[in-house]
């Protein structure tokens, strides 16, 4: 199993940081799958992460200049491991004006991913640093679970309002309640609400635009007024949230009917998908 | 003791009282002839920090009245650090300080004259003390780097705040190495990244030390040195030697000079010191830290021989399998059996509530360093030694 790998384009390096950062917000703990074409970040729906799952997927020639790996074995080509994320988005915070950095997968005193920075110093000298981020190897068997998730037929997809503006108003909606509805229809308009004994308060997004749906099976006989909605833990979307530095260059809310959200974000060339469960 | 500091001294002044506030909890105040020392050492003794400041620092320096002997105090640091809190606030406002010390007076005085005629004056009480001095002797120890502050503040930077310790060493081709350090674990699961910064010999002024030399020390209050340093613009010379002697760090201009000695781990896993090999460990730690592959050879690196290991144990529960390698424990038993140890203070794990985690950092400066030292890889342990005079 070999994986090494080079990034020399500073904005790259930036664009990749970014996203590892994203990770880190999204996920203390991942999984890291390296295949010849591609990364992917994930994070299944296990009772660890209350049913959240993540699916993040980057092409590797975007960012890589030399990428050379080697899976498990030739009919498995591709490596699993498990990582802390905030290692990885600190190892590359490092790297802010580097030179060249470069990835691989080694096994020093413990199975590590060790990036390594070459940076500029001061005086014009190369200083060099390194960071050994342990991992853990993922067998084989367990990797079933942990393939891409099928998308739903969602009841209703809609285009998502301003990020910041929604993560303004989960973050005061949290301090009301923990049950959070989400409900939308096919007219473009999104609802954020809360209830309490006391209160009920509401956020009306509008005009929002839905993303024309290859199949129209479910839609059509939707009404477009009619609003979908699904119950979910207001914490989980407030960590989506959180996790969106970047404005996307698409963002998409697909919502099946009282069992979950899913997100489905683009970021330039780099695709996140993320499910909330209804509250269960 | 009467003196008066003013302009940006006061400044300096304060800088140095917040470093010192990163070792220890008291501050000795002794004013000298040459100068005005304050100085700290932490509650375990591993950590001992002075700062002597010059006549010429000052607009005024009055070490003692005269006929009087030379007073020296000890005051909580805390309430000499709220004094100098704000350093924004100490630049901006602060025109003029002025400490004194009287036998009459049962206070130090600091009074801060401010602008816009504003003068605050701080009363804090004192203890009458020991001059607390620590033995150490920067000439003897044998290998010296030494490098504008600068320099070695960027390389801190890609450390994690909360990083306690740190390994200096000398690694392949020169190469200043400094490397987070962390204690072995016999649970692989829960290991922090390890993050190592190599600084070409280029941005040293000097660097006299062989390869594979390396030292653990305390970062947190290395820190403390580093950005008084830094601040100051000043080149920052660190003296050490073999790991459980002390190191020390000095910085030095016209107008003041600081020492900062830190004890180093005794202690050191084999792996750890090991800065020259990018070699996994092997089973019998090999001690030829000399000769070493290139440091960019990937074909030492690959996971393949873990990785099968794993693959036979897929059938139990083991999703990873340990690392046949896992490294005997290399202690080095501490021999400080100095029989003349007064109030020699114990490495062992203090039962002091407060005290940092028990690590085997020797406290070497009060006493022992007058032993001769010896080197732990010797045949045979010596079990008696000499009684030296002074160190």
């Amino acid at each position: 199993m070999k994986f090494r790998a080079k990034i020399v384009d500073l904005a790259c390096l930036n664009h990749f940081t970014r996203v590892s950062n994203m990770i880190a917000k999204l996920a203390k703990t991942c999984t890291l799958r390296i295949s010849p074409e591609k990364l992917n970040f994930i994070l299944s729906d296990k009772l660890a992460s209350g049913g959240v799952s993540m699916w993040c997927e980057l092409e590797q020639e975007n960012i890589f200049s030399e990428f050379q790996m080697e899976g498990v074995s030739a009919e498995n080509n591709e490596i699993y491991l498990e990582l802390t994320s905030e290692n990885l988005s600190r190892a590359l915070k490092t790297a802010q004006n580097a030179r060249a950095l470069k990835i691989k997968l080694t096994n020093k005193h413990f199975p590590c991913l060790t990036v390594s920075v070459e940076l500029l110093s001061s005086s014009s000298s190369s200083r060099i640093v390194t960071h050994d981020i342990p991992i853990k190897v993922i067998p084989r068997r367990l990797w079933k679970d942990l393939q891409e998730p099928s998308v739903p037929d969602s009841d209703v997809s809609i285009y998502l309002p301003a990020l910041k503006t929604m993560k303004s108003v989960v973050e005061k909606m949290k301090n009301i309640s923990n049950h959070l509805v989400i409900e939308a229809n096919l007219n473009g308009d999104l609802n954020l609400k809360i209830e309490t004994e006391l209160v009920c308060v509401t956020t009306h997004f509008k005009d929002l635009g839905n993303p024309v749906l290859p199949s129209e099976s479910v839609s059509q006989n939707r009404h477009p007024e009619d609003m979908v909605e699904v119950h979910i833990d207001i914490r989980k979307l407030l960590q989506f949230l959180a996790g969106q530095q970047v404005t996307p260059t698409k963002a998409v809310c697909n919502i099946v009917s009282n069992r979950m959200v899913h997100f489905d974000l683009l970021l330039d060339d780099i695709s996140l998908q993320y499910f909330i469960p209804a509250w269960s | 003791m009467k003196c008066l500091i003013t302009g940006g001294n006061v400044k300096v002044l304060g800088k140095a009282v917040h470093s010192l506030s990163r070792i220890g909890d008291e501050l000795y105040l002794e004013p000298l002839k040459g100068g005005l020392s304050l100085r700290t050492v932490n509650s375990s003794r591993s950590a001992y920090a002075c700062f002597l400041f010059a006549p010429l620092f000052f607009q005024q320096y009055q070490a003692a009245s005269p006929g009087q002997d030379l007073l020296r105090c000890k005051i909580l640091m805390k309430s000499f650090l709220s004094v100098f809190r704000s350093l924004a606030m100490v630049e901006k406002s602060v025109e003029k300080c002025c400490i004194s010390l009287s036998g009459s007076n049962s206070h130090l005085v600091v009074q801060l004259h401010c602008k816009y005629g504003v003068k605050k004056t701080h009363n804090l009480s004192f203890q009458d003390c020991e001059s607390l001095q620590a033995v150490f002797n920067p000439a003897l120890c044998p290998h010296l780097l030494r490098a504008p502050a600068r320099v070695l503040a960027e390389a801190v930077l890609s450390f994690p705040p909360a990083l306690t310790e740190v390994t200096l060493g000398i690694g392949h081709g020169q190469r200043v190495i400094l490397r987070s350090y962390q204690e072995e674990e016999a649970d692989n699961a829960n290991k922090a990244m390890v993050t190592e910064t190599s600084i070409g010999e280029e941005d040293f002024q000097q660097l006299q030390a062989p390869e594979g030399i390396a030292v653990t020390f305390c970062l947190k209050e290395f820190r403390g040195l580093l950005s008084f340093a830094e601040s100051a613009n000043l080149s920052l010379s660190v003296h050490f030697d073999v790991p459980g002697r002390p190191v020390i760090f000095t910085i030095e201009d016209s107008l003041l000079d600081g020492h900062f000695v830190l004890a180093t781990l005794l202690e050191q896993d084999p792996c750890s010191q090991d800065l020259c090999s990018p070699k996994p460990c092997q089973p019998v730690p090999q001690k030829e830290a000399h000769s070493t592959p290139p440091l960019d050879d990937f074909t030492n690196d690959d996971i393949d021989c873990y990785m099968i290991a794993m693959e036979t144990t897929v059938g139990s529960e083991g999703s990873r399998a340990q690392p046949s390698t896992s490294l005997p424990h290399v202690s080095q038993p501490s021999h400080d059996l100095a029989p003349s140890s007064e109030e020699e203070e114990e490495a062992e794990p203090s039962t002091v509530p407060g005290t940092p985690p028990p690590k085997k950092f020797r406290s070497l400066f009060f006493g022992s360093i007058l032993a001769p030292v010896h080197s732990p890889q010797g045949p045979s342990p010596v079990l008696a030694e000499d009684s030296d005079g002074e160190g």
